[in-house]
């Protein structure tokens, strides 16, 4: 081949092609998504703010999304819906607000689209993230004990101390979660894709 | 049937032998320092690798640390790696083919050099900032916006650099490399500047921010690193044999049926995603049509080699390219059946993927760099490599490494989406299934360790002093003059 001309006109155009046929088509067509209003009067999904939004950082922050997805697959592929998952599959619509969306593309730990709705217990939370093998024997997921606060035991027990197994000999000292535990465990209680959505009958 | 650069082989003249050799003057520093910097990357990116692969199966290993936790590591690990590594030391190897085969010196060594400089910055910056909790989380695109200006900055240095040596070349037809050279430092550009301006300037926004971000990830591999690695292979082979390329016609075939289906191919890694099923479907469609373009390089490369295989126990650069060139026939048709539905609902979000990944990476892209670099640092620096017997501790280790990585990994991630399928099957079931083969991604990590601090040493010993006194190639099993020091 001799001719340059076609050799520079052919790589570009096999790549424009491609960005505007994986990109800026599926963005014409879901750039008119909308949230749902359910017969609450609640229009979902809700924008994250406050505590969710930081712990939405947090989880992106701390690359929770290198093991966990954020999806459910449909009934018939895969059996997210059977394991409990989620009771539908997601949709485009669910991640509207998600700036990025963690859909991830591993699951050495479990998808956590509704975890949520599934693990409404702000205990068993702060529990797994501090020692995750208490709640999940033969766990793998690493400790997150930087994210909470030892303090001396002073007057009884505090309300948000975790409830950890008794150690005999060790010091009167409790464990409290910190900001950050508090922002990452109200944006994992936020995860709830349960709400009803058109796309899925 | 064409060789690079018409009149290679025996026979050369005298004046072809100088030009070379002055071509390759002008080279040496800018590559070398593309090289260098990409060795030290490697083992930059082996020590986050080990780290992250003992934290898999042994969390509690330095857990305390916020910034060494398993969800920075990792995605710095493959930062280090595909950035600093793979790109850097694939930059060294394109300029040095483009001037090779465009027959010109290389030009503005200086900006080069800065360049390369600056790049480093970016790699170090965009590292640090991942593992200080800054990654973005989005796949392959994890440096902050700041540091991926940077890097932009210098690919188009390198696209620019790129087209003047085009523009000079001193002979009229373009080589097979060329192509894909120039496929290379076109798409690249493109696309690293497109998705980061598309994601972080959210110009895509919800799952099209996913799309982007796969159109994008998996081109890294198919118009960036691919396209430097078959560029190396197509040029490597015909010089170390000494024969043309079978066939013109299969080259031509190969090239642009790979420019029309790889771009396309992406979508693949949102199998069963909220997304519209059309674009899921056109990355099936995109990956399965990959076997047209992967089994005519196959052919083409096994028809240059056949009857010379028995070289391979002599030459490092063709043990090195041959290894690679079959693997890239190996990853890239296990990666289009992977993209079949069937397939992809059992080891989509299994270490099944990771497995394959490091097949691409690892078992072809590095392995064709270690061939060039086996082939072109002594033509640049004007020294031997001191010791046959490292270059092969070096292969083996990779070799052995690997294997050991992609048989234990696939094998557990085949099984591990079996028993996900299965809601029978507990989930901490799943993955205490799996931990005895993360043990062996471990073990296989250190050998393939090992064999990159052998590489590293290696490469020490050929800038040493003592080196200079050295004559004739390093081949395994030959024994060569060594000149003593006067």
């Amino acid at each position: 081949m001799s001719r340059a001309p076609l050799l520079y006109v052919g790589i570009l155009l096999t790549i424009i092609a491609s960005s505007l046929g994986l990109v800026l088509l599926p963005e014409q067509q879901l750039r008119g998504l909308d949230p749902v209003v359910g017969d609450d009067g609640v229009a979902r999904p809700v924008e994250p703010g406050g505590a969710v939004a930081e712990g939405r950082e947090l989880y992106r922050a701390l690359g929770c999304m290198y093991c966990h997805s954020q999806q459910v697959r449909p009934e018939g592929f895969g059996a997210d819906v059977d394991r409990g998952w989620g009771e539908r599959r997601t949709v485009p619509r669910d991640h509207i607000f998600d700036r990025p969306p963690l859909l991830g593309t591993m699951r050495t730990g479990p998808d956590l689209a509704n975890i949520g709705a599934r693990q409404p217990s702000e205990g068993w939370h702060y529990l797994h993230l501090y020692e995750p093998t208490l709640t999940s024997p033969g766990s793998t997921l690493p400790p997150f004990r930087f994210l909470f606060e030892e303090r001396e035991q002073v007057l009884g027990h505090p309300p948000d101390a975790l409830e950890l197994p008794a150690r005999p000999d060790g010091p009167a000292r409790v464990i409290v979660p910190g900001p950050q535990a508090r922002a990452l465990v109200a944006y994992l209680k936020s995860l709830d894709h349960s709400y009803p959505v058109p796309e899925v009958p | 049937m064409e060789t690079p650069g018409q009149g290679a082989g025996p026979g050369v003249d005298r004046d072809e032998v100088l030009r070379r050799a002055e071509i390759d003057a002008s080279c040496r520093t800018p590559v070398m320092a593309f090289f260098a910097s990409g060795v030290f990357w490697l083992l930059v990116g082996s020590a986050l690798a080990l780290l992250a692969s003992w934290k898999m199966h042994s969390p509690e290993f330095l857990a305390d640390w916020a910034w060494l936790t398993f969800g920075r590591v990792r995605p710095a690990h493959l930062s280090v790696v595909a950035y600093g590594w793979a790109s850097m030391a694939g930059i060294g190897a394109l300029l040095w083919l483009e001037a090779r085969l465009c027959r010109v010196r290389l030009p503005w060594p200086g900006l080069l050099l800065a360049g390369c400089a600056l790049w480093n910055v970016a790699v170090a910056g965009g590292t640090v900032e991942i593992l200080a909790g800054r990654g973005t989380s989005v796949e392959w695109l994890e440096f902050p916006p700041f540091w991926a200006v940077l890097l932009g900055v210098v690919f188009l240095l390198i696209t620019v650099v790129s087209m003047m040596m085009f523009a000079a070349r001193r002979v009229a037809h373009i080589y097979v490399s060329q192509w894909y050279l120039f496929g290379a430092v076109l798409w690249f550009p493109f696309l690293y500047v497109m998705a980061n301006v598309l994601i972080h300037g959210e110009l895509a926004r919800g799952v099209t921010q996913a799309a982007t971000n796969w159109w994008f990830a998996h081109n890294v591999l198919g118009l960036w690193l691919t396209p430097i690695g078959l560029a190396a292979v197509y040029y490597l082979l015909p010089k170390i044999l000494g024969v043309p390329i079978y066939s013109y016609h299969l080259s031509l075939l190969g090239f642009w049926t790979l420019a029309l289906f790889y771009n396309w191919a992406g979508t693949h890694h949102l199998i069963g995603g909220p997304l519209p099923a059309w674009l899921v479907t056109v990355g099936v469609v995109g990956s399965v049509m990959m076997l047209i373009p992967v089994g005519t390089v196959a052919l083409n490369h096994h028809m240059t080699t056949r009857g010379h295989f028995w070289r391979l126990k002599e030459s490092p650069t063709l043990r090195f390219t041959v290894f690679g060139a079959m693997a890239y026939t190996a990853v890239s048709v296990q990666g289009s059946l992977t993209a079949l539905r069937s397939v992809n609902e059992v080891v989509h979000f299994t270490h099944y993927t990771v497995a394959h990944a490091h097949l691409g990476v690892y078992a072809f892209y590095s392995m064709v760099i270690w061939a060039v670099m086996y082939y072109a640092v002594p033509r640049l620096t004007g020294r031997e490599w001191p010791s046959a017997r490292l270059i092969g501790v070096h292969f083996w280790c990779a070799a052995v490494g690997m294997a050991v990585y992609w048989v234990g990994l696939t094998w557990a991630g085949v099984h591990q989406g079996l028993q996900m399928n299965n809601p029978e099957v507990g989930f901490l079931e799943v993955v205490r299934y799996t931990v005895p083969y993360l043990w062996s991604r471990s073990l296989a990590g250190v050998l393939m360790t090992a064999g990159h601090l052998v590489f590293a040493y290696h490469l020490l010993k050929l800038a040493s002093p003592s080196a200079r006194w050295i004559r004739g190639p390093a081949l395994f099993g030959r024994r060569r003059l060594q000149e003593v020091a006067p």
